[in-house]
């Protein structure tokens, strides 16, 4: 039954968009889908391998860029898109590399504030390179996918599909590594570097890994969400995306595969459903407060409220939520095992 | 040379290392070896050097001046993690495990450098990746066992007492499969009936045909386990030898207790 869980939940997460197939509720499922990719991604750099990056979204940039780039009148190149995302993932994966070698030595604050920086500059550059990227006005009128002869047009579910689909293979992905020996060796990295040295992990190498895979998942996600949006601007990849990604983490639990997933369709629907809803709601009150533009400030609070109740997450590993309970008898009992029992 | 144990061959050799730190000398020129298939013991006033010593080893730090050669190569200068995927494991002195990982995962990660599962081979899962995961699995069962904390396996690191916790870093470290393994205070914070278990396990270990090379205070149990002996004082050897014989020597009783008045 525990085994059939995610099928069940994948084959639910298909007819979803059947029974309720109000657009705006799809189009929101999409672009809840993209956020869920990214922040599988981030998982892998921050979850498994604990290196801080506050600057996620310059991946995400760079992946959605390359599409745009690639597959749109902009240089009159229309790679098609099937392609294009293997080759999004690639260019992330790249500059993942590229952006994680100078941080190897920093860790904690020192390499999140890096990252921060770098996930400024990423924007910014596209920003201003206008004559390759259209500026502040960004590159639009991209190329839609098509399969088989079918466009996938302006309408999200087709985009839906794809996007839940790419999520399937991130799940997969993620879940494979994590029981391997790169993971362990994330894993290792994370609890103990010098340690992690001591076993034989060559960290240098380890830590780039991180970043390379978990950057190639933003490139799948930027690819995806460019298209469907059919417009790429540096404004869609601020500090502020970066920060709802790692949100996500934080609040469904860091590590934790779906954990991470329920994490950020709970802080996307936030944004898009329950913070409008309150505000129409207050309003017919009388109170002009309107929330969307303090969703920063809500975030930092459940942030906070997460740290302080739950640091776990929502949905922590079941491993490490009953260790968690049962960590004080057990300590016990093997002390006097282990003094009684042992020869 | 007769007096040495082992089969008289070096499998690490300290050519004149010298190890500073700014104008602090940790490490004074220091000179010996250690034979394959003996358990050797460093001990040493509190700040005399002897992790440093480790540390040197390893690969943590570069040595100032000076030569390591393990197992017939030159090692000083190298990577840590190359060092250890060439037969030097450790334990530390403050336990370092992975803590938020199982007991089983920890000793898995020890194997890591014996494991040849690339990054596709782990994120496809391929046929050999399998049976490379089967194999080390029950390579890893093996050595719960040894170390007697099988019964354990899916608990996470943390929560384990502090005596099963000191056990599974030595799993770990036999992990990799070391030809020498270092021991930093293996008995420290253990009950008299922890450090026998210990001896016992110190001596199964070796005859496994793995040298150990160990820091311990206790000198009851430095005596009763170790072949040889080397003392460190202000970073430079003051004696080595035969337990019997280093311990009476009034070199080391001066820097254990001072010069007589």
């Amino acid at each position: 039954m525990r085994r059939l869980q995610p099928y069940l939940l994948f084959g639910a997460a298909i007819v979803l968009p059947l029974i309720f197939s109000n657009g705006g509720f799809v189009n929101f499922l999409a672009d809840a889908g993209a956020f869920v990719l990214l922040a599988l991604g981030l998982n892998i750099v921050v979850g498994f391998a604990g290196l801080l990056d506050l600057g996620y979204a310059a991946f995400f940039a760079i992946g959605s860029y390359t599409f745009a780039m690639l597959a749109s009148p902009q240089f009159g190149i229309h790679i098609p898109f099937w392609v294009m995302l293997f080759l999004a993932s690639g260019v992330a994966a790249v500059f993942g590399i590229l952006l994680g070698a100078p941080t190897l030595r920093l860790r904690g604050d020192y390499l999140a504030i890096v990252t921060l920086g770098f996930g400024e500059i990423v924007p910014q550059t596209f920003l201003n390179l206008s004559q390759w990227t259209g500026g502040p006005n960004g590159i639009g009128s991209l190329d839609q996918p098509a399969i088989f002869g079918y466009r996938f047009g302006f309408q999200a579910l087709p985009y839906y599909y794809l996007i839940l689909g790419l999520i399937g293979v991130a799940v997969l992905a993620a879940n494979n590594l994590r029981a391997s020996r790169l993971g362990r060796a994330w894993m290792a990295i994370r609890e103990d570097e010098l340690a992690a040295a001591h076993a034989g992990i060559n960290t240098t190498v380890t830590k780039l890994s991180a970043f390379a895979i978990g950057a190639s998942f933003s490139g799948l996600a930027g690819c995806a969400y460019a298209s469907k949006l059919q417009l790429v601007s540096p404004d869609q990849f601020g500090f502020n995306v970066s920060v709802a990604v790692l949100s996500m983490l934080v609040l469904g639990g860091m590590g934790n595969i779906p954990g991470v997933i329920v994490g950020s369709l709970v802080i996307s629907s936030l944004d898009r459903f329950i913070l409008p809803q309150l505000t129409n709601f207050m309003h017919g009150f009388g109170v002009a407060i309107d929330l969307t533009n303090s969703r920063f400030l809500i975030y930092g609070v459940i942030l906070v409220l997460t740290m302080l109740f739950r640091p776990e997450g929502l949905i922590p590993s079941r491993q490490r939520r009953s260790e968690l309970h049962a960590a004080g008898d057990a300590a016990l009992a093997e002390q006097t095992l282990y003094t009684e029992a042992v020869p | 040379m007769a007096l040495r144990p082992g089969s008289g061959q070096a499998l690490l050799q300290l050519e004149d290392v010298t190890q500073r730190f700014g104008g602090l000398v940790a490490v004074d020129k220091l000179d010996f070896s250690i034979d394959a298939g003996s358990i050797v013991a460093m001990i040493g006033p509190n700040g005399a050097g002897k992790s440093t010593v480790f540390n040197l080893i390893t690969g943590i730090y570069a040595p100032s001046t000076g030569r390591i050669i393990f197992d017939g190569r030159t090692i000083s200068g190298r990577k840590t993690s190359d060092i250890a995927a060439g037969g030097i494991a450790r334990t530390f002195q403050n336990i370092r495990l992975f803590a938020f990982m199982s007991t089983l995962d920890n000793v898995m990660t020890g194997e890591h450098a014996r494991m040849r599962a690339g990054v596709l081979d782990s994120l496809l899962h391929t046929p050999a990746q399998r049976a490379e995961e089967r194999r080390v699995r029950e390579r890893a069962f093996e050595l719960l066992r040894f170390v007697k904390l099988e019964h354990v396996a899916e608990q996470y690191a943390s929560n384990l007492a502090y005596g099963m916790q000191r056990r599974l870093e030595i799993a770990r470290a036999l992990a990799s499969d070391p030809k020498l393994l270092l021991l930093d205070e293996p008995a420290a914070g253990m009950n008299a009936k922890e450090k026998g278990d210990l001896i016992d396990l110190i001596r199964r270990i070796r005859d496994l045909g793995v040298t150990i090379f160990l820091i311990e205070h206790d000198m009851r149990l430095v005596k009763e386990i170790s072949e040889r002996i080397t003392v460190l004082d202000h970073g430079e050897k003051i004696a080595e030898g035969l337990p019997g014989v280093v311990c009476d020597d009034p070199k080391v009783i001066e820097a254990y207790l001072g010069a007589p008045a």
